[in-house]
Order: structure tokens, then sequence, then C-alpha cells
């Protein structure tokens, strides 16, 4: 009788809380966020719940920049604070009740205002991953941006007013290895069998299986013999079109084992074959946004700077050059088919074994890179880890936000083109910034303490901006109207809401994983509405 | 003290001045109904009850976001108790807390924080509650993380729809339904006005089936690490596990987990198949869905904020069904869903099954599990005969399974149904019996010769 206390080690405590998370981002993931800082300024109800959905997961450290007093409406919004925080620093009286969400979390409060920060000890941004920013005045806005955009560091810029609410992405470049796509394209290299898979191929004969192992005939090889045979009519040519894809499926349906009576038995793993007609016989071929990505600058005048992206790029373009005959290195893994068990190991173990020894071949040629730029070295593990999604390799160009606010030639016909649409949620978006500057002007939100009065004000605003960028005037005064209704409250659940959507957009970030927004987010909770835009 | 109570009185007014601007000002896209006023914000915060279906991931967050929106008079009900793995971002709770009741620490944080909330926990399932219990609430906001439960609920609420004598609705009987889900990066929400729009069964197939493996596979070819476990699982456990073969299988205590672990190596060793890790076991044993703070927190407050506009009617609701993605930059989607006019909960209609004249019990089983309007999980099924109730299977007891098990085999004529005689059935989708009308329909040979 077994003993029941098991051999297997039990998983750590800090595995066990951060399971489900782990799932989603694995080990090296949760690594590259528990390295992270990030930097809150103002802890707004909107700052906060930012920085809830980040402590939770288990974030390094994170600083909240902030010289406001707790006020009632700060209580009246904000879950990080008790009655007794009234009168007391915003930033350390959130920052005291996020980190008891996670003491696994380094937390620090700053008192200064941004501005001051900005002034007098800018080097202070340095030490974060990322800026997040809300409350944040026209002009400290594009004083910081601008800093930020100088020094390299993201920046997410947020706001929540009534029921809408934005962000906007600022990072001069972003990188990511792992974008966790919907569907990931399958890597058969049917048309250029390495050589174990085709002297593999080659051997095996469909004809002389045994009755009982012709349901275990894999889907690929049946494939692979439906296309030897179509090609011994046709010039060895490759099947391309529609009309050529039928008559590879007519072959299979040839193949089907007959009755006595000569009418086809249905095997599963036939009819697999049959589906996988039109996306297996895809010709294997090197993405052009992945050659982009390997032929660019960054990837071809590497300097001791460069990120370990780029010279990775710089490898994988020296592989596709040589010994990847113009294409990526394999990924190596093959999808589940109905076939037996010695099948599928003997066929996946090829494609790992074929995969392994190129990203070996690839990883190598990393190492002398490394060795010529006297850079720091790049781990094995990220090498295969590259190589296995290199199909899905991205790159995000940013733009700098305080470009936007001068409303160049290239952002006026952009905004203008949503605006002759008409789009409502572009509207939000000349809303938002139009608020941003009627508070500059007044020292107070539109409508804050009466709404009918600030119509006629907010309107000038908005009149402006669109004259800057040749927009004709709004035909209703709708939008004016609503955002003097809001008189510049924060609205929890709105806050919550963006607070869930920006944390999420962080941890992108830090952990280089999935895409983030590219790069404004509009959000409307009266219609539940969104939009996203590039500036 | 006087002085203190008006203090009190004033410093609370401060607190909600953000939410008052959109109860106290009209604008151009408020609901046509709505009329600004400070008495919106006191029946919100005095009069309007509103229950939480779960105090989990979602609910930790919807009550935050509710008690912040100005309610007070919540209640929320979890039957659960608190483990390390959802500290990640159930964030009401403490490793203090772990074993704990989810609802009672939830309703014991927040009330604390948010002072003038009267949050109530309710340490019990769903279906623990009565109708007398459900009735009392203006809104019902849920955060479940089973869709069983889910119809169960749904149909709960539609049972106490109220109907006038020219079979219109009642709508003062509608209780509003504001439904939140999620999946890793994933979530729905949407709003549900029971017997008005469409309902949780209206749109069941929205819902995708669940993977499941041929047993063939399993037992045979295995090829995947899951194929391993799903065979120790499904095959080894109950004969060889050293608690007994009595002991069912559970996927929370780590002790079960790791002798699966441990013998889904061996068998995958055997078969040459690598991959299999304990965190793999886990999630197949658990049918663990990945979960994180944000997606939850987007969800619930999109919950939150329907919640709130049903309360004040101080903008329209969203119609009726969001879908949200945030693993590629964030996208959502809303339309509207269809209520379905023959839907079998909230269609206020004579329900009808077709069934062949000599077709056996079997058959009107295996109809209620896999028709799409049906989708039973494993219904009891009664009759009416001269007027005493005959039980015709039910596999919830065991005692009364083993007694019925054969009628499954009989025709139902033999069972004494005839056509247009009613049928009772019950099962976990569905808080009341449902009756189902028989109508036999012509055997497959008539039909053949027309």
């Amino acid at each position: 009788m077994a003993s029941p206390s098991p051999k297997s080690p039990e998983q750590s405590e800090k595995n066990k809380q951060y399971d489900r998370q782990l799932r989603l981002w694995g080990d090296h993931g949760q690594a590259a966020l528990e390295n992270g800082h990030i930097c809150l300024i103002n802890a707004s109800a909107l700052g906060t719940e930012i920085l809830k959905s980040i402590v939770l997961p288990g974030v390094g450290a994170i600083t909240i920049v902030d010289h406001n007093i707790v006020s009632d409406e700060d209580i009246g919004s904000n879950f990080f604070l008790e009655c007794s925080s009234k009168g007391l620093n915003r930033g350390s009286e959130t920052l005291r009740l996020l980190l008891e969400l996670n003491s696994a979390v380094q937390g620090h409060a700053v008192y200064e205002p941004a501005e001051q920060i900005l002034r007098d000890n800018p080097d202070f941004f340095k030490s974060f991953n990322v800026v997040i920013a809300t409350c944040l005045g026209e002009k400290t806005i594009q004083d910081l941006a601008q800093h930020l955009w100088d020094l390299n560091i993201p920046l997410i810029l947020c706001r929540s007013v009534g029921f809408l609410g934005s962000f906007r992405i600022q990072m001069n470049e972003h990188t990511i290895n792992e974008t966790h796509p919907e569907n990931e394209q399958i890597d058969l290299r049917l048309d250029v069998p390495f050589p174990v898979l085709a002297e593999y191929l080659d051997a095996f004969n469909i004809d002389t299986v045994d009755l009982k192992d012709h349901g275990h005939i894999p889907w690929i090889v049946i494939l692979y013999k439906a296309v030897q045979k179509w090609q011994t009519t046709n010039q060895n040519r490759w099947p391309m079109s529609r009309k050529e894809k039928n008559e590879i499926k007519d072959v299979i349906q040839d193949f089907f084992r007959k009755d006595e009576n000569g009418i086809p038995i249905e095997e599963e793993n036939f009819n697999e074959a049959l589906r996988a007609v039109n996306t297996a016989l895809v010709p294997t071929f090197l993405p052009v946004k992945i050659q982009d990505l390997i032929y660019s600058s960054s990837a071809i005048n590497l300097t001791k700077e460069s990120s370990p992206f780029w010279i990775m790029c710089s490898a994988l373009k020296a592989f596709v050059e040589a010994e990847g005959k113009g294409k990526l290195p394999l990924r190596g893994v093959l999808p589940d088919m109905t076939t037996s068990t010695d099948h599928y190991v003997k066929l996946q173990s090829m494609y790992r074994a074929q995969a392994a020894m190129e990203a070996e071949i690839i990883y190598r040629k990393v190492q002398e890179i490394v060795a010529q730029l006297h850079c720091d070295s790049i781990s094995e593990a990220d090498v295969k880890l590259f190589c296995r999604h290199a199909h899905d390799l991205h790159l995000m160009k940013g733009s700098n936000i305080a470009e936007e606010y001068r409303l160049g030639n290239a952002i006026a016909s952009y905004i203008a083109r949503y605006l002759e649409e008409p789009d409502v949620m572009m509207v939000h978006y000349i809303l938002l910034r139009s608020a941003e500057k009627f508070q500059s002007e007044h020292c107070r939100a539109p409508g804050e303490w009466e709404p009918e009065g600030d119509i006629a004000k907010l309107k000038t605003c908005v009149t402006k901006l669109l004259s800057d960028i040749s927009c004709t005037p709004f035909p209703k005064d709708d939008h004016i109207h609503e955002m003097c209704r809001y008189g510049g409250a924060e609205i929890h659940s709105v806050s919550a809401f963006l607070g869930g959507c920006i944390a999420h957009e962080a941890i992108k970030i830090v952990t280089k994983q999935y895409k983030p927004v590219n790069n404004t987010f509009i959000y409307d909770g009266a219609s539940t509405n969104t939009a996203t835009f590039t500036f | 003290m006087a002085d203190g109570e008006s203090q009190t009185l004033d410093y609370q007014q401060r607190r909600w001045h953000n939410i008052r601007k959109l109860l106290e000002r009209s604008g151009p896209f408020c609901h046509p109904d709505f009329e600004p006023s400070a008495e919106i914000l006191d029946f919100i915060m005095n009069s309007c009850k509103v229950l939480i279906v779960g105090a989990g991931g979602l609910g930790c967050e919807l009550l935050k976001d509710l008690s912040l929106m100005g309610f007070k008079k919540i209640h929320i009900v979890d039957m659960d108790t608190i483990e390390l793995s959802n500290l990640n971002r159930q964030f009401l709770f403490r490793k203090n807390d772990i074993g704990l009741s989810k609802a009672k620490c939830a309703v014991e944080f927040v009330n604390k924080r948010v002072p003038g909330c009267e949050a109530v926990a309710h340490h019990c399932a769903i279906q623990d509650l009565d109708e007398g219990f459900y009735r009392q609430f203006h809104i019902v906001v849920c955060g479940l993380d089973s869709i069983v439960a889910r119809r169960w609920l749904n149909g709960m609420l539609v049972s106490l729809l109220q109907y006038n004598d020219d079979r219109s609705l009642d709508q003062s009987s509608v209780i509003p339904l504001v439904d939140g889900g999620t999946e890793g990066f994933k979530g729905n929400a949407r709003v549900i006005l029971p017997g008005m729009s469409a309902c949780i069964e209206c749109t069941l197939d929205l819902y995708p089936p669940q993977k499941t493996f041929p047993l063939c596979t399993i037992a045979n070819t295995p090829r995947l690490p899951e194929h391993c476990i799903e065979y120790v699982k499904v095959l080894q456990w109950t004969k060889e596990n050293p608690w007994g073969s009595s002991t069912t299988l559970d996927g929370d205590d780590p002790q079960h987990v790791a002798w699966v672990y441990e013998k889904a190596q061996e068998r995958a060793m055997k078969y040459g198949i690598t991959s299999v890790t304990y965190r793999l076991t886990q999630g197949v044993l658990k049918n663990i869905i990945p979960a994180v703070a944000s997606t939850n927190a987007a969800i619930a407050a999109t919950c939150a904020t329907e919640v709130f506009k049903l309360a004040s009617s101080c903008c329209t609701n969203m119609n009726n069904y969001m879908v949200l993605n945030m693993s590629e930059g964030v996208y959502t989607y809303t339309f509207g869903a269809e209520k379905r006019q023959d839907c079998v909960a909230c269609s206020n209609t004579t329900r009808v099954m077709e069934i062949e004249s000599d077709a056996t019990l079997q058959a009107i089983y295996d109809k209620l599990c896999e028709d799409k309007g049906y989708l039973m999980k494993s219904p009891g099924i009664t009759t009416i005969i001269n007027g005493r109730n005959k039980t015709l299977y039910m596999s919830s007891i065991k005692s009364i399974e083993e007694k019925t098990r054969d009628n499954l085999k009989k025709k139902i004529t033999e069972l004494g149904l005839y056509n247009g005689c009613d049928i009772l059935v019950a099962d976990a989708t569905t808080p009341n019996t449902l009756t189902i009308k028989l109508k036999f329909s012509e055997n497959a040979d008539v039909d053949m010769g027309r």
C-alpha cells in the first residue's frame, strides 16, 4: 500500500499564493514583476486602484509621490484611506493601507509635488520601471512627459472624471518576446522537412500499415504522403491554390480504408488530415514583420548598450542567413493528434530535438556577440524562449506626449479625421483635454461649483483646441454640458475600472509579455463604450 | 452627542460630494425619467437593498465598489472559506484569515473601512436561501465562478416574477440581475431584467463547452501530460488510492494532488511523455482557471457602475452584454443579447417536449441533458399518476437511484406516461421544479412514409 505522504515536494507558500497568476505569465514573468519598481504620482482613487492590482500580484516596490492632504472627498472615493487619515499626507496614508495587501512589497512615500521634483531632483525618476501619473496639470504633464521620454522611462498618464476616463502610454520603444497570441501558428515544416523528419516521413509506408494501426497514422504523415503523391503529377510543385488544396483533399479521401463493399471507412486521423489541409500546407516563410525586425538598424548597429532583444535579433539574423536557410528556428511544438503514444512521442521528440539544436546554434551566436561587445551575458533560457516565440516577436515604437500636446500637423489631422466620422470617443478625448486646459486657466475643474456658469468658459477652451487642429466647432454643446455636470468629480467605480486596466498595462510593460495598448485608451462608463487611439 | 452627530452628518455629506454631482445635477444624456435630487442618494444609502452573490475575486471588488458608491444595505453570500491562493486578488482577506468564512471576513473589513456601511454576511450556499430572502432585494449582482450556480440564481429571480391577469408582466416584481464573470485576462458583464431582457438561460450557447478528453485516448493512447493525469484521476484513483476506495478525490487536498502527480509521472515515464508538473496536475484536477486582480477589478467595477445606474436612473444602462479582453491592448465590445421566446427559464409559456411514443425514459433523460434548450446536469424526473407522486428516475439519492435505474430502459408508456401528460423535473440548474408537457410525435417509420 502506497504511503500517503508524497515524496514529491509541495509548492512553496509563494507559489501557492501566486498560483493563479503564474499560470498567465510564468515564473520568469513573476521574477520580472518582483524586480519592478513602480512610481505613482498622486494617490487619487484612480491612483490607488491602479496600485492595488499591482501590489496584490507582488511587484517589488512602489513609490507614491503626493504632497496633498487627505480631504473628506478623498475618503469618500478612495478605499485606501480611513476616517483617521483626514488631515494627514495622502501619499503616506494610502501607502500604509496598500502595503497591508502584500507584505512582500516595499513602499516609499515622497511628500514633494511632482513639479518640485522635476525642478530640483529630476534623476529621482531613474529608479523606476514605470511612472504612473494622475491629476496632473497641463504644464506638469508636458514637463514630466518630456523628461521621462528623455530618460527612456515608460509613463502612463491617467484621467478619471465623472463617467469618463482615459490613459495614455508613453514609451520610446517596447520589445516583446512573448505576446501570447490567441492562436499560435503551427510550425510543421512539411514543405521543408529537416533531415530527421524527412527520413522518418519517407520511411513511413501507409499502404503496408497494419489494419489496427491504420487509425493511428499521424495526420501529418497522411498529409505529407498525399502531397508527395500529388506532386508526382504536378511537376513537384507545392500545392498553393484552393483548387490544388482540394485536389490534395481528394488524394486523402483515396487513402481512406474501404470496407467489403468499397465504402470508405471514417477514421479520425484521416479526418484530421482533411481538416488540416488549409492550414498545415502554408509554406514555411519568414514573416515580413520579423524580417523588418532582424534587419532594422537596432539589430545591425549593435553597441554595448544594446538590449538583449536586439542582440538576440542579430543572432537570429545570422541564423536565418546561414543554418536556417531563410527560415526562423523551429518552434518545436507539435499539436495533439489522434495517433498512438509511440508515434506521437517519437514525432514530438524529433521536433523538440531539432528546435533545441537550432536554439543552441543561436545561443552560440549570441555568446559571440556578447563577447565582442563586452556587455552583460544573456542566459540560455532567455535565448530558448526567444527562439520558441521568434515568429511572434513584437516591437512597439512610441510617441512623446509633449509632441501630442504641441498639436503638430500629423496629430491634428489624426484627430480631425476621427472627429469627422463623427467618432464620439474622440469627442471625449477633446473634452478631457479641454477640461485640463480649463483647470490650468481657472484653477478649478469645469462645473466644480456651478455647472451652468462654466459651460460657456469650457466651450471657449474646446473651441480653442479645435481651432488649433483646424476643426470646426462642435454642432451641439451636449458633451460640454455633460463635462460641467461632472464638475471634476471622481466616481469610484469608474476609477476602479480604469485602475484594473492600467494596472494590467503596467504589468505587461514590466514583464514584457502581452501587447500593451498603443497608446491611448478612452472609456465612457455612461455608454459602456471604449476606444483605442494611436497618437 | 448632538454636536458629534451634526459633525458626522456634515462630514458624511462632504464625503459624498463626488457622487452627489451625478445625482443632483441633470445632464443631456441622463435617463429621460431622471429627476436630480438629494433623495436619490438617500434612497441608495438608506433604502436600496443590494445582494452580492459570491465573496471571491469579483465579490470583494463589488463590496468595495458599492460601499464607496453610497450603498449601505448590502448583503453578501458565499459558502467558501479563505485559501492561500485567493490572496493574489481577494484583497479583503489576509493570511491570518485563512480558513475563515469569505463572506464574514469581507463584511467585517468593509464595514470597518467605510463608516456607515451595514453589510451583512451569509456563510451558506445560495440554494440554502429561500424566495423570501431573495425577494427583499432591489438589485442582485453576481460574481460566481460556476455556470450551474448562475442558472440557479437566474431561475430564482425568474420565479419571483408576477404576471397580471392578462399575462402581462408586473414590472414591479422584476429584480434586475447584474452578472459578471472573468477568466484570466478576459471577462464579461451583463445586465439582466428577468422576464424582460435576455436571461442566463436565453444565452447558454455563449458559454463554450468544457474540454474533455476521449476515454480511449486516456486509456490506450496517451500523448499529452494531461492524458496521464486524467488517467490517474478517472481510472486509477478509485482502485489504488491509499485512503480507501470510497474516498473522493479532493483537488484541494495537497496529499491527494501529490499522489496523483506521482502516479501520473510514472505513467508518463512509461510512455515517454514529459512535462507532468505539480502545477499542471493541480490545474487538471481542480479545473483551475487562471485569475488576476486586474481583470476582476475591471469587471466588478463595470457591474458596480450598472448597479449604480439601476438604483439611481442617472444614466441608461448597458444594453446589455459586454465582453472584455485585456490580453492584447484593452478591447471591449457591447451588444444586445436577445431574449428567447421559448426560453425554458424566463418565457412565461408552457414547456413542451416532443418525444416518440415508443421512446424509453432514457431518451427523455438524454434530451434533458443534451438539448440546447435544457442542458441539465442530472435531472430527477417524477410524474403524477392518479393523484400520487411517482418517481421515474432520480440520481441524486443513491437508494432511489438504485431502485429507479431500471426505469430508464423501460418505454415511457409502460411507466404510465401518455400524450399530453406532465413530467416534473428537478435539477441543480434551477431552484424550482420544471413542469414539462410531453407531446408524442409520429414514429420515425411513419414519417418516412410521407
